[in-house]
């Protein structure tokens, strides 16, 4: 029987919705830690205790609320982050990844990652993962120096990171680490040795950052009154960013983002959603969003407290926010997410969200400066661009 | 009108915070010149920036009965006077329309540099002072330390001194008493002679039009009377005559030695000149007061709306300020780089700061200043001379005969303990030492300068090399040649008018180096180098280069750091606009003015 007219029209419709070009998936954040880091600004608690059921309760009843929103959805990925996810018990896990199957279809090659730390009470967490369906684990090791993992307020040392990451190997398929870099007191050659290990440990996957002071951290606070003392100037610190750039091109990690490096096809593709600007639905405290709901881009916030949120969710809904973007928003973000990347942006996707988007003259200067390229319908940043890409996406903004 | 002996007419000399406010509300209302509850504090200060820089811009005055331990009831005007040397004329004006003043000291502080200045003034208008000493109830006053300190640096005789506080009312009565029994009644007042009135000062007021403080000399001002401006020629009905108590009051006449307002139908502040003479049309009086000047202003510069389609307001808002302030001249002016704005001309720096603040505040727009300059005077070879109000109209070198700048005399009191850095400062801004004399501890330096090297920040480096204790004063004196030349600012082989000069050419290098140098800090970095050069006709004279900017970028931007990243983002380019942009460079607002700043 052929399908109604009514339903071709949503077909084309969804067809041609942005999004689709970026795929979608799911953040699931967990706000608790067991000590805060003096360099984080995300949203994160330390609490003595956890109601693991009531929680898992509100975060299946928040991804039931979402997929009503977006019925008939695939699914390209799921992350857990935070906080500390790693300390969700693995039935919590199951049970919000079983709520994801129940309500959208699941790609073939859907990625469900979580954010462990690499301690041994995790490590032995890490086969309940596996169960619940997680696929990919992406650590927080920081540093391979143990006299740094404490300036930086870590609860392991470099021997137990290495031991929880030999678990993780042998139970996940793909793996990957974080580190911190640009440190206090670091020189150019600590950095080289160090890098150098890292690429010798790593399976497919590296996220390097250079370390950043935001405000409201305890670090932040401390560089306000002049007590932050060691930390690279710029020059040192574009240095070992070129170092970095180097040396994982050699060993066949090459950047595909700013701080990401992956073997080619081992990308997140979690994180290709945001910055190929698809859509993404946030559940848990603090998390955003991103959700095309009858042909509007809205942006949506969870409430950031954590019993606030809770709260919230079980009287029906854990937003605080949720908003339609203009044409001109949805440019300036795919702006500033897209030009992160090696493909960068796709001009004329951009021109549909807004005839203001990607200003020709400013293009222009600063493909004379040789920080922008333009080519085949793209528009990306040179390796000189990325460095300097904060001024570049201003240039940018109408 | 009232006898001449029961009139006390005086000024309040003081440091800033030193408490002059606080005890004029405290005589104002000791003496019921206000009921408790129209009281509130700081009766007299009525802008927020005089307030905020503790500096009188216009003379205000207020009128004080008060019955005296003689049994007699008294007139006491006090008038409150600008205090910099900007407004040293206004200051000595002011001075001249009473007869006596307070001097007041903080007991904790002892005397500083603004004082000297003006109770010099005070001096040479011949006043009675008395030394009132204030925060005596501080545990950290020290009475006879400052008692010392004002015989020693003053020359006065400071032994009865008043000793008050004006925060609790200690010692009120004593200061009025001090006021009545020390402080002499104006010598000298005739009612039957021909009206002669000094005008004090004038303001703008949108009901009344322009009020007029006068000071009666001879004769009586009455209302109906029609009266002429002795210099500027301008004759009026008088339409309302009256007295502040801080708050005007309306009286029948205003007879010799007395102080008090007018209205006469005055459109404009520019029709009254401070220091004119006030008389009848008809059968006025012979001879006008001595010591006239009409204000010129001796500083000029460009202000340009930052965001050019503010120029309308700003258009509005300049014209608002003159009708207020006599001193302040303004002309359209078109700037290559810098667009629509005005060429304005100023009493001197503070005054410039002062307008240019209002603007900034009042009228809510951001505004480049540019290079202030002086005029010049430029003889060409036709034999055909020109005034230079901005250094950007020069004309082309090959046609100059020769220029002529301005001279002042500026005198300087100064501590001996400062008087080397005082003296290498004159010579500094090529100075040429005509005096050195001494007072007590006290040197008087006497200096011819060009007055295009004081402009600036001559009076900032003054009391920054003598710690506070110079006081300083100038008038001009003539114009002489020099030898002169154009200084381009070249910022990425553009020129930038706005940051023209004009220089001596034998600091011409020293002026440049130091320029660069400057605006290579003052600018951001860009994505690109930028060379920053001076240049003396086509050639360079110093140069700096700006480094690119190698990194900026966030390490880590996911989907929940959409909206908050952005807003970062959209930040720095709202940043960009309070800046101007000369070819691809953009430069902010306060690099015009900190440029120009000499630190050493």
């Amino acid at each position: 029987m052929p399908l109604p007219d009514l339903w071709l029209g949503v077909l084309a419709e969804n067809l041609t919705e942005d999004w689709r070009h970026g795929g979608f998936g799911l953040y699931v954040h967990w706000p608790f830690c067991e000590a805060k880091c003096p360099y984080c600004d995300f949203n994160s608690h330390v609490v003595a205790h956890v109601d693991q059921t009531r929680w898992a309760r509100a975060l299946v009843s928040e991804v039931e609320r979402v997929a009503r929103l977006t019925p008939g959805r695939v699914l390209n990925s799921v992350f857990f982050g935070g906080g500390t996810p790693s300390l969700m018990a693995p039935e919590t896990v199951a049970a919000v990844l079983d709520a994801v199957r129940r309500s959208w279809t699941l790609a073939n090659d859907v990625e469900i990652t979580l954010e462990a730390n690499p301690r041994s009470v995790e490590a032995g967490r890490f086969r309940g993962y596996a169960d619940a369906g997680v696929n990919r684990v992406s650590m927080g090791i920081q540093s391979l120096r143990n006299d740094d993992l404490r300036r930086l307020g870590r609860l392991h040392d470099v021997g137990e990171a290495q031991k929880a990451f030999d678990v993780a190997r042998s139970v996940f398929d793909r793996v990957s680490f974080d580190l911190i870099y640009a440190r206090q007191d670091q020189t150019l050659e600590d950095w080289r040795v160090e890098l150098r290990e890292a690429l010798s440990m790593a399976v497919d996957h590296l996220s390097l950052y250079q370390l950043t002071i935001e405000p409201g951290t305890a670090f932040g606070d401390r560089a306000q009154r002049g007590r932050l003392k060691g930390l690279p100037e710029d020059g040192l610190a574009a240095d070992m960013y070129d170092l970095t750039q180097e040396l994982c091109d050699a060993a066949g990690m090459p950047a595909y983002e700013v701080s990401n490096h992956a073997a080619p096809g081992s990308e997140s593709r979690h994180n290709l959603v945001y910055w190929h600007y698809g859509d993404y639905a946030g559940v848990g405290p603090g998390a955003h969003g991103r959700l095309t709901v009858d042909g509007i881009k809205y942006a949506t916030e969870a409430w950031t407290a954590p019993g606030k949120w809770i709260e919230a969710v079980e009287q029906g809904s854990g937003d605080s926010l949720f908003e339609g973007l203009s044409g001109a928003d949805q440019s300036g973000e795919y702006t500033m997410m897209g030009l992160r990347v090696n493909e960068g942006l796709d001009v004329e996707r951009i021109r549909q969200m807004s005839a203001q988007a990607l200003p020709d003259a400013a293009c222009q200067s600063l493909e004379e400066m040789g920080l922008l390229w333009r080519d085949s319908g793209r528009a990306g940043v040179t390796r000189r661009g990325r460095l300097l890409l904060n001024s570049v996406i201003a240039e940018l903004l109408p | 009108m009232t006898q001449l002996s029961h009139i006390r007419n005086f000024s309040i000399v003081a440091h800033i915070d030193h408490g002059k406010s606080t005890l004029a509300d405290r005589l104002i209302q000791s003496t019921n010149t206000v009921t408790a509850r129209e009281m509130k504090e700081q009766l007299l200060d009525s802008m927020d920036i005089e307030r905020e820089r503790g500096i009188t811009i216009k003379a205000n005055t207020v009128r004080i009965e008060y019955k005296a331990e003689d049994g007699e009831t008294y007139i006491l005007n006090l008038i409150d006077t600008p205090g910099h040397v900007d407004f040293a004329y206004e200051v000595s004006r002011s001075m001249r329309a009473v007869e006596g003043s307070l001097l007041v000291v903080d007991a904790t502080q002892g005397v500083e540099a603004q004082t000297l200045a003006n109770v010099y003034t005070a001096i040479d208008a011949n006043h009675e002072i008395v030394p009132v000493l204030n925060k005596i109830d501080l545990p950290a006053a020290e009475v006879e330390r400052v008692k010392e300190q004002i015989e020693d640096v003053i020359g006065i005789d400071a032994s009865d001194s008043c000793l008050i506080s004006a925060k609790t009312g200690v010692g009120i009565p004593s200061v009025l008493e001090a006021i009545v029994k020390r402080l002499p009644p104006p010598k000298e007042g005739d009612p039957d002679k021909p009206l002669k009135a000094m005008l004090v000062d004038s303001k703008y007021d949108p009901y009344l039009g322009v009020v007029v403080i006068v000071r009666v000399i001879d004769g009586v001002l009455k209302k109906g009377q029609r009266i002429k401006m002795m210099k500027t020629g301008g004759t009026y009905d008088i339409d309302r005559i009256g007295v502040y108590r801080p708050a005007m009051m309306e009286v029948k006449e205003l007879g010799p030695g007395e102080i008090g307002y007018i209205t006469a139908q005055i459109k404009q502040v520019r029709d009254t000149r401070v220091g004119d003479t006030i008389t009848t049309e008809k059968k006025g009086c012979e001879t006008p007061l001595p010591g006239f000047k009409p204000s010129i202003p001796v500083v000029f510069c460009g202000l340009f709306p930052v965001d050019a389609n503010d120029f309308e307001d700003m258009r509005d808002a300049i014209e608002k300020l003159s009708l207020n302030d006599a001193s302040f001249t303004s002309e359209m002016e078109t700037s290559a780089a810098l667009g629509f704005g005005f060429r304005c001309g100023f009493l001197g720096l503070l005054h410039l700061e002062v307008v240019r603040d209002r603007l900034e505040r009042e009228y809510d727009i951001d505004l480049i200043t540019t290079a202030p300059s002086v005029i010049y005077k430029i003889f060409l070879r036709d034999g055909s001379e020109i005034e230079l109000h901005n250094p950007a109209d020069m004309p082309d070198p090959s046609t100059i005969d020769h220029i002529e700048e301005p001279r002042i005399k500026a005198s300087i009191l100064v501590p001996d303990d400062y008087l080397g850095d005082v003296l290498k400062l004159c010579q500094d801004r090529r100075g040429e030492q005509l005096d050195l004399t001494y007072v007590g501890a006290r040197a008087m330096v006497v200096y011819d300068l060009p007055l295009n090297e004081v402009v600036f920040d001559f009076y900032d480096r003054l009391k920054s090399v003598s710690k506070g204790y110079a006081s300083f004063d100038y008038q001009m004196i003539g114009y002489r040649e020099d030898y002169l030349v154009k200084m381009q600012i070249l910022v990425n082989d553009e020129p930038v008018d706005a940051l023209s000069t004009m220089v001596h050419r034998d600091r011409a290098e020293m002026r440049g180096r130091a320029m660069v140098e400057k605006l290579k800090d003052l600018i951001p970095r860009h994505m690109f180098k930028i060379p920053i050069q001076a240049a003396i006709g086509g050639k360079v004279i110093a140069r700096e280069t700006l480094a690119a900017m190698r990194k900026d970028v966030t390490a880590k931007c996911y989907g929940g750091d959409a909206s908050r990243k952005k807003k970062l983002l959209e930040k720095q380019k709202a940043g960009k606009k309070r800046m101007r942009q000369f070819g691809k460079v953009d430069i902010p607002q306060e690099a015009f003015i900190s440029a120009l700043k000499m630190d050493s």
